[in-house]
């Protein structure tokens, strides 16, 4: 019994690592940059994808796919930011009306991005080996890559919360994300931060999905699923606060592992109910103002 | 000053042409080869769900993306429905079940603003997928199942009556009190609240109105099929298109989502089955210039030509 409960909670943690990185890169583009970026699986699926080629064509380890994926994906964040979202932000007028169009612009970048990749990649699940061996941890067994996975995330998040509360560019993100037009008058260059935030998030999809090409299967399709689970965490920590996210990725992470252990098909269907009540009843999330 | 004329002579000359158009579509399966019928059928099908997305998002602005929800309600309907019941019966069955679906989501989270709606809306097409594939896998111990077969000129007649009614039915929205209070709603929700509009009421029947036409045409098309799994029914990509095509094709006039539903319905038709990843790569490159350089879309640009054209004359209308 005691092991079954350690087996469904360091499995939910392991799980739930993985869903705080990627809601935080969400929630730096929502609740920053205003972007609800409906793509943002697609940043994971080419992390992913792209670790997958560099191990095949060179044999290069997956974690070196982190100093490659990492950068080149935020360079493209920031750059669609600057180009793209800045002139929405600009020919839309209202915050409301940005948040519609650049919600429609992501998803035309959703399209863009997974064709391409189909285009490169054909649509085949992909998968290599690496750190595939068990772990003994009280009794309950892991494969170590899915605690290095595990590992990562929490490094990616404690850097990224000293990162915000201890430095400059930190505290000017957290002045835009509280408001972006009193922040812009203190100071704050706010078309640099905005996509700055933008980036960042582009920047931890790609390494999310390069934790996730460790333990399990890519595939081009693969995005969605996981932009949906963004979300869920996102509005579970509420909406545009980055701390939230981070500690609503490990409780949906432990909610995952609990359903998987009665009924696996469930677990989507669970994330889904969770979200309706919670949309319905505090849509303003854990953590959320 | 003359007083001006209940039917305009440009209406009249616009309903002519309808009309004409109307009877050379409604006669096409007597002269049209079956492809024709069949591609017809399916540019029907896209007009129904693009304008069904634009009667109800167009004015309030609220993005919905539900649309592939209710239209795989219409399509389970007809698979379980279908060959107990009359096709009549099945296909109104399965526009009232879309309708009364969307009454329920619209009266929960209609006072949800602006994003949360849309991603509600989003939530809810993977809740009912995942919740039937779990359902039929646990229960029913089977993965997806048959519909009854229909022929082509039965469908195409079908999604013809069900073009002209969701027209008809913009086209009477956009001129009656409701649509103008509808509109209202979406220029300021709070104003329109004060000057005595029930802004949720308002607001949640004509999200039912618009799921109506999208249950029904799901339970028609379905029958081409043959054969329906949740993913088949529940894609996400009926969610996606109508936004596309009504957000190219223009908001702003009742011909826009028409005209964007038709000309992306026929791209689909060459493209898709030698190029899927060129189409739907245009698709997004479409969806990105739109939003970005056509914010009143295709039809806009047109009547900008026309009152151009026109040396500014009609400008204004």
């Amino acid at each position: 019994m005691l092991v079954t409960i350690l087996d469904i909670v360091i499995a939910g943690l392991l799980l739930g690592g993985l869903y705080a990185v990627i809601a935080m890169g969400l929630s730096l583009q929502y609740g920053v940059a205003r972007v609800l970026n409906i793509a943002h699986g697609e940043f994971i699926m080419l992390g992913g994808l792209t670790t997958w080629a560099l191990r095949a064509a060179f044999g290069i380890n997956p974690l070196w796919g982190l100093v490659v994926c990492g950068p080149a994906a935020f360079i493209l964040g920031f750059f669609l930011h600057r180009t793209l979202y800045k002139r929405l932000m600009v020919t839309s007028g209202s915050p409301g009306v940005f948040e519609g169009n650049s919600m429609l612009a992501s998803f035309g970048l959703l399209f863009i991005i997974q064709n391409l990749a189909l285009i490169g990649w054909r649509s085949d699940i992909k998968g290599y080996s690496y750190l595939a061996f068990p772990v003994n941890i009280g009794g309950a067994l892991f494969g170590a890559n899915r605690l290095v996975t595990l590992g990562f995330a929490l490094l990616i998040g404690i850097a990224f919360y000293i990162f915000l509360a201890r430095t400059r560019m930190g505290k000017a993100i957290r002045a835009a994300a509280q408001d972006p037009a009193t922040a812009g008058l203190m100071g704050v260059n706010i078309s640099f931060v905005l996509a700055l935030c933008f980036g960042l998030g582009a920047a931890m999809a790609a390494c999310a999905g390069m934790l996730i090409s460790m333990s399990y299967p890519v595939y081009t399709a693969m995005g969605m699923e996981y932009t949906v689970i963004a979300i869920i965490v996102v509005v579970l920590g509420g909406l545009g606060s980055i701390p939230g996210s981070f500690i609503g990725g490990f409780i949906l992470g432990l909610i995952g592992s609990l359903v998987t252990y009665f009924d696996s098909a469930l677990a989507l269907v669970a994330y889904y109910v969770i979200f309706t009540f919670l949309l319905l009843l505090k849509p303003t999330g854990l953590m959320g103002k | 000053m003359n007083r001006l004329p209940l039917v305009s002579r440009n209406s009249l000359i616009q309903g002519t042409i309808l009309l004409v158009g109307l009877v050379i579509l409604a006669t096409l399966p007597f002269y049209g080869s079956i492809y024709a019928t069949i591609l017809l059928s399916t540019v029907f099908m896209y007009i129904v769900l693009t304008l069904s997305w634009a009667i109800f998002s167009g004015p309030t602005g609220q993005i919905s993306l539900a649309t592939a929800a209710f239209f795989g309600i219409g399509i389970y309907v007809a698979a379980t429905l279908g060959k107990q019941l009359p096709l009549l019966v099945v296909i109104l069955t399965g526009g009232l079940a879309a309708a009364a679906m969307a009454w329920l989501v619209g009266s929960l989270t209609l006072r949800l603003k602006g994003v949360y709606f849309t991603i509600f809306t989003f939530g809810l097409l993977e809740l009912m997928k995942y919740l039937l594939l779990w359902f039929e896998v646990t229960f029913t111990g089977t993965r997806g199942r048959f519909v009854v077969v229909v022929d082509h000129s039965t469908i195409y007649y079908t999604m013809l009556t069900i073009v002209v009614l969701t027209l008809l039915t913009a086209y009477l929205l956009r001129r009656s009190k409701f649509g103008l209070a509808l509109q209202a709603i979406g220029e300021q929700e709070e104003a329109a609240e004060h000057i005595g509009i029930n802004v949720t009421l308002l607001k949640v029947s004509t999200f039912a109105i618009s799921a109506l036409f999208v249950g029904a045409a799901g339970a028609i098309m379905a029958t081409r099929w043959t054969y329906v799994d949740p993913y088949i029914a529940f894609n996400m990509n009926y969610s996606f298109t109508p936004v596309l095509m009504a957000i190219f094709g223009g908001l702003g006039q009742l011909g826009g989502p028409v005209l964007g539903a038709v000309i992306f319905a026929y791209l689909e038709q060459i493209l898709i089955t030698k190029f899927p990843y060129y189409y739907m790569l245009l698709f997004g490159i479409v969806m990105v210039i739109s939003v970005v350089y056509l914010p009143s879309g295709l039809a806009g640009l047109i009547q900008q030509w026309r009152s151009r054209a026109m040396g500014g004359k009609y400008a204004h209308s």
